[in-house]
């Protein structure tokens, strides 16, 4: 090997296919990693109380919900496609410390107050209650 | 003594009757190109080593040197040649960390098999635009398909793994293309055959 390997030497190295290939193989990442990565994006979030469907609620509008339990009420925060339980009668306050759920199949549940936020839409990857 | 069959034998082993006399012997024939084969496996080998000194941010993301040997070996001597280093590398490697036959040693497995399909294919491109970073870089996402299809079939049958995929197609570009640059540039420092350059 010479004594000194300069970057430029390595670069010489790569012949006008092989950039073709890192191109295709670059691009084919960017894809699968938009395919994969954003397929959990969720639209609804779905919000059950004591087991029941409470009311199923498009990410697409900024709102809050307030959900009665056994409890009292707890209310549920809508925000740029994200969803949180931002207020709760819990002692341990769990569910609210959860923060946003934002991919389809994250779930935050105040089982004190039974109430839960599912979020759903797009392709559910996993869901985090059995993964 | 001529060998027992006729093409040459590479690494294989006859077994030898001399004649009426019940005074069989077994005798290795190794050819030059056993001897070439062993030791690039055994470069390989260091590599493999020196390689799982080297810590991981995610498991199963590895660098994977010896490849540089075997896109070496794959434009020296040919496909046969680069299959068998690769595939000793393998078994000789797990028996020496202690995993063959375990889970990581069938990963390994797998992932060679796929990369050797690969280049198998990808060593008939154009040679005057395609070099071994192409084959490289097709190596290593066979390799990590391989790998991924193991993972799923066998190790973790959930579809969860599907979110790792760009972690690892992305690691396999990079170390692809290093792997390849590193193998061209040592092949054009060292017109004269590796073996001679290495003993």
């Amino acid at each position: 090997m010479n004594s000194h390997e300069s970057p430029a030497a390595f670069l010489r190295e790569l012949r006008p296919g092989d950039w073709l290939t890192l191109l295709a193989g670059g691009l084919c990442i960017i894809l699968l990693t938009n395919k994969i990565w954003n397929g959990g994006i969720a639209d609804t979030a779905v919000i059950r109380s004591s087991g029941k469907i409470f009311s199923s609620a498009p990410l697409s509008r900024d709102q809050h919900i307030e959900v009665p339990g056994p409890l009292g009420t707890s209310v549920i925060t809508i925000e740029k496609g994200k969803a949180r339980i931002s207020s709760d009668p819990s002692p341990r306050q769990y569910c609210v410390r959860q923060g946003w759920l934002e991919r389809s199949g994250e779930i935050a549940i105040c089982l004190p107050n039974e109430v839960s936020v599912e979020l759903t839409g797009g392709v559910k990857r996993y869901d985090s209650l059995n993964y | 003594m001529t060998a027992s069959t006729t093409d040459k034998l590479d690494s294989g082993f006859g077994i030898q009757d001399s004649g009426e006399q019940r005074n069989s012997r077994i005798q290795l024939h190794t050819t030059v190109e056993d001897h070439h084969i062993a030791k690039m496996a055994a470069v390989a080998l260091g590599l493999t080593v020196l390689e799982n000194a080297i810590p991981s941010p995610l498991p199963g993301v590895k660098p994977g040197l010896a490849n540089i040997i075997t896109l070496i070996v794959l434009a020296r001597f040919g496909w046969r040649a680069a299959a068998w280093v690769s595939l000793l590398r393998v078994v000789a490697g797990s028996l020496l960390f202690g995993n063959f036959l375990a889970p990581g040693f069938f990963l390994s497995l797998s992932g060679a098999l796929c990369s050797l399909a690969m280049l198998a294919l990808s060593m008939h491109l154009p040679q005057r635009q395609f070099g071994p970073v192409t084959h490289s870089i097709l190596a290593a996402f066979a390799h990590i398909a391989g790998q991924m299809v193991i993972v799923y079939l066998w190790l973790i049958p959930h579809s969860g793994i599907a979110y790792l995929i760009p972690f690892f197609a992305t690691a396999a570009l990079v170390f692809g293309t290093v792997n390849g640059l590193v193998a061209a540039r040592f092949m054009d420092n060292d017109d004269k055959p590796v073996l001679e350059s290495q003993s």
